[in-house]
């Protein structure tokens, strides 16, 4: 997932008891893991929290696109470029069946466009990073890829059924592209001198937006207790960022590569590797809208909206004639 | 005479070749940039299918000569070396002209890799079965936007008008034969271009006007076959190739 600052708008978590029937009903049934659909009742709150993850996620898709991109007419081979464009065009399928979930919930694309648009819907930040050179579109696949799928996994059994379903789909190919992301980085690292070191740069500059992408630390998340209760969330922030460090530590040790941390250690009594402390204001900041690449990732998706307007109107123009002319031989 | 013939086949593969990553190489650029998200997936399969090709046709060149693989071949090669017709080498321009020119090259594609399938020589006609059906679909895809877009809005109307206005003067080189064009029709290895270009014209002709779209009149822009591209290769191998440019040697 890429919803990293989802607030839910619940009033903090109510008691089976202090429930109305329609709302305990509900209630039972995420406890009893029965999937909620989309005409089944649900709570105000819940739908708008959805809503605004799944869209937040979809929109993250779609934005994602533009980092790797920007190095399709620029990959280093005709087999690197195909796995590329294969893996950009994923990204853009995974913001489709996203945007189709959230329509469920009675929010149309358009809608969600405008929102994204408008700079009032967020997508992650880590997309708000520049890729700079060859061994970032590894370093995106390997790191981003690989905590997307860390978000996703527990999110194939999110209460609400279409989101649930759409992960289920999504995961499968997320753990493609890392895997193609760490083959990347894995031809670097064995290559010369020079590429070793782009790959070490990549990591430098893609650690820490990576940790972030599970969001605050749990003690400053908002809301983490209802969307819990609600089967929206399943782990802490804090938590699946463990998990991450976790498992990417040893591959990084692997490929020969030096995590830009000198805090990660091993910590035998927790059995998980201690890291140093994420900084936290880069991050308030990004998602502010002060990234490196804000602007540019915005002003991108506005440019080839506005400028496909006549491509869209001229179908709907051509599809009217077509009726009308349909209407005027019978 | 296998010499020839080998000759032959490989100037063939990189013509095949030349024209799928060029035109691939044009359209990926428009990942993420497209009007609806359906077409960025749709243009990112096309692009996908060209490059697919691109690596069968030049590996069958390098196998002959042309280079030591597919990749040096696409990669390694400066713009006078280059195959592919001026049509696919032109700049994306409006979605319009993207369309456009992606119809212009796929009615005559399609039918090439039909011929080719008949090709005398078996990996040739290997290469054009698999990469037949794709170019079917891509000038299913073509055609049918054409007709929406040019039969649609004044706009729309407006700006395919100006595509073809724009592009159709490159159309010709497809089906216009120099030498080596009639020296493979004749060793069986590839169809006929004067036939296939009579097929071409009308095919575009019924098209055009279902999109009530009207090809203009003037000379054919050619060149590209012999080497002799418009100043957009230059451009467009200082992107494509810059990486393995600036790495002499090194493997991705
Ligand atoms: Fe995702
Ligand atoms: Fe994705
Ligand atoms: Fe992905």
């Amino acid at each position: 997932m890429y919803a990293q600052e989802v607030k839910s708008t619940g009033q903090g978590v109510k008691s089976l008891e202090e429930m109305e029937p329609d709302e305990r009903a509900f209630q039972e049934k995420i406890n009893a893991e029965i999937k909620i659909e989309p005409k089944d009742w649900m709570p105000e709150g819940y739908r708008k929290t959805l809503i605004r993850q799944i869209s937040q996620h979809a929109h993250s898709e779609i934005v994602g696109q533009l980092p790797e991109g920007n190095w399709i007419t620029r990959a280093p081979t005709l087999e690197r470029k195909a796995i590329l464009l294969a893996k950009v065009q994923d990204e853009a399928g995974h913001g489709l069946y996203l945007y189709c979930a959230a329509e469920t919930l009675g929010i149309s694309r358009d809608q969600m466009t405008e929102q994204l648009l408008s700079g009032k819907a967020k997508y992650s930040s880590i997309f708000n990073y520049p890729t700079l050179t060859w061994a970032d579109i590894g370093a995106i696949g390997w790191l981003v890829d690989g905590a997307a799928i860390m978000n996703q996994v527990p999110l194939q059994r999110c209460s609400f059924g279409p989101y649930s379903r759409a992960m289920i789909r999504v995961c499968k190919e997320e753990s493609f592209h890392q895997r193609q992301g760490y083959d990347i980085m894995m031809k670097l690292c064995d290559g010369t001198p020079e590429q070793k070191e782009m790959a070490q740069d990549a990591l430098n500059r893609w650690w820490e937006p990576s940790l972030m992408m599970f969001g605050p630390p749990d003690g400053d998340s908002v809301h983490s207790a209802q969307s819990m209760a609600w089967g929206i969330k399943q782990n802490t922030n804090d938590e699946l960022r463990q998990k991450f460090v976790d498992e990417t530590v040893p591959q990084a040790e692997y490929l020969g590569l030096t995590v830009p941390d000198p805090d990660v250690k091993w910590n035998e009594d927790r059995g998980h590797y201690d890291f140093g402390e994420l900084n936290w204001n880069e991050f308030y900041d990004v998602l502010k809208g002060n990234g490196p690449c804000n602007k540019e990732r915005l002003d991108a998706r506005r440019k080839a909206w506005d400028d496909g307007e006549w491509f869209r109107d001229g179908l709907m123009a051509h599809a009217k004639k077509r009726e009308a002319r349909k209407m005027a031989a019978e | 005479m296998a010499g020839d013939t080998d000759k032959l086949v490989r100037d063939l593969a990189l013509r095949m070749g030349d024209n799928a990553l060029i035109l691939g190489q044009r359209v990926s650029a428009w990942c993420g940039h497209a009007p609806v998200l359906e077409e960025d997936i749709a243009l990112a399969n096309v692009a996908l299918d060209l490059i697919g090709q691109t690596k069968l046709w030049l590996g069958l060149a390098a196998d002959l000569g042309a280079g030591a693989n597919a990749d040096d071949v696409a990669f390694l090669r400066d713009a006078r070396a280059f195959r592919n017709s001026l049509l696919v080498e032109q700049p994306n321009g409006d979605y319009g002209a993207t369309l456009m020119r992606q119809f212009l090259f796929d009615a005559w594609h399609y039918p090439m890799l039909n011929g080719l399938k008949d090709s005398a020589d078996a990996r040739v006609a290997e290469i054009a079965e698999k990469s037949a059906k794709e170019a079917a679909y891509h000038l299913e895809r073509s055609s049918d936007f054409v007709v929406r877009l040019g039969d649609g809005s004044d706009e729309s109307r407006a700006r395919m008008q100006d595509a073809l206005d724009a592009l159709y003067p490159f159309a010709g080189e497809l089906t216009t034969p120099d030498e080596t064009d009639d020296a493979l029709a004749a060793a069986g290895l590839a169809p006929d271009l004067n036939a296939l270009g009579e097929h071409y014209d009308a095919y575009l002709d019924r098209v055009l006007s279902e999109a009530t779209l009207t090809a203009p009149e003037g000379a054919v822009r050619k060149g590209g076959k012999a080497g002799l591209h418009t100043e957009e290769m230059g451009h467009i191998l200082a992107d494509m190739q810059w990486l393995q440019r600036a790495y002499p040697g090194a493997t991705w």
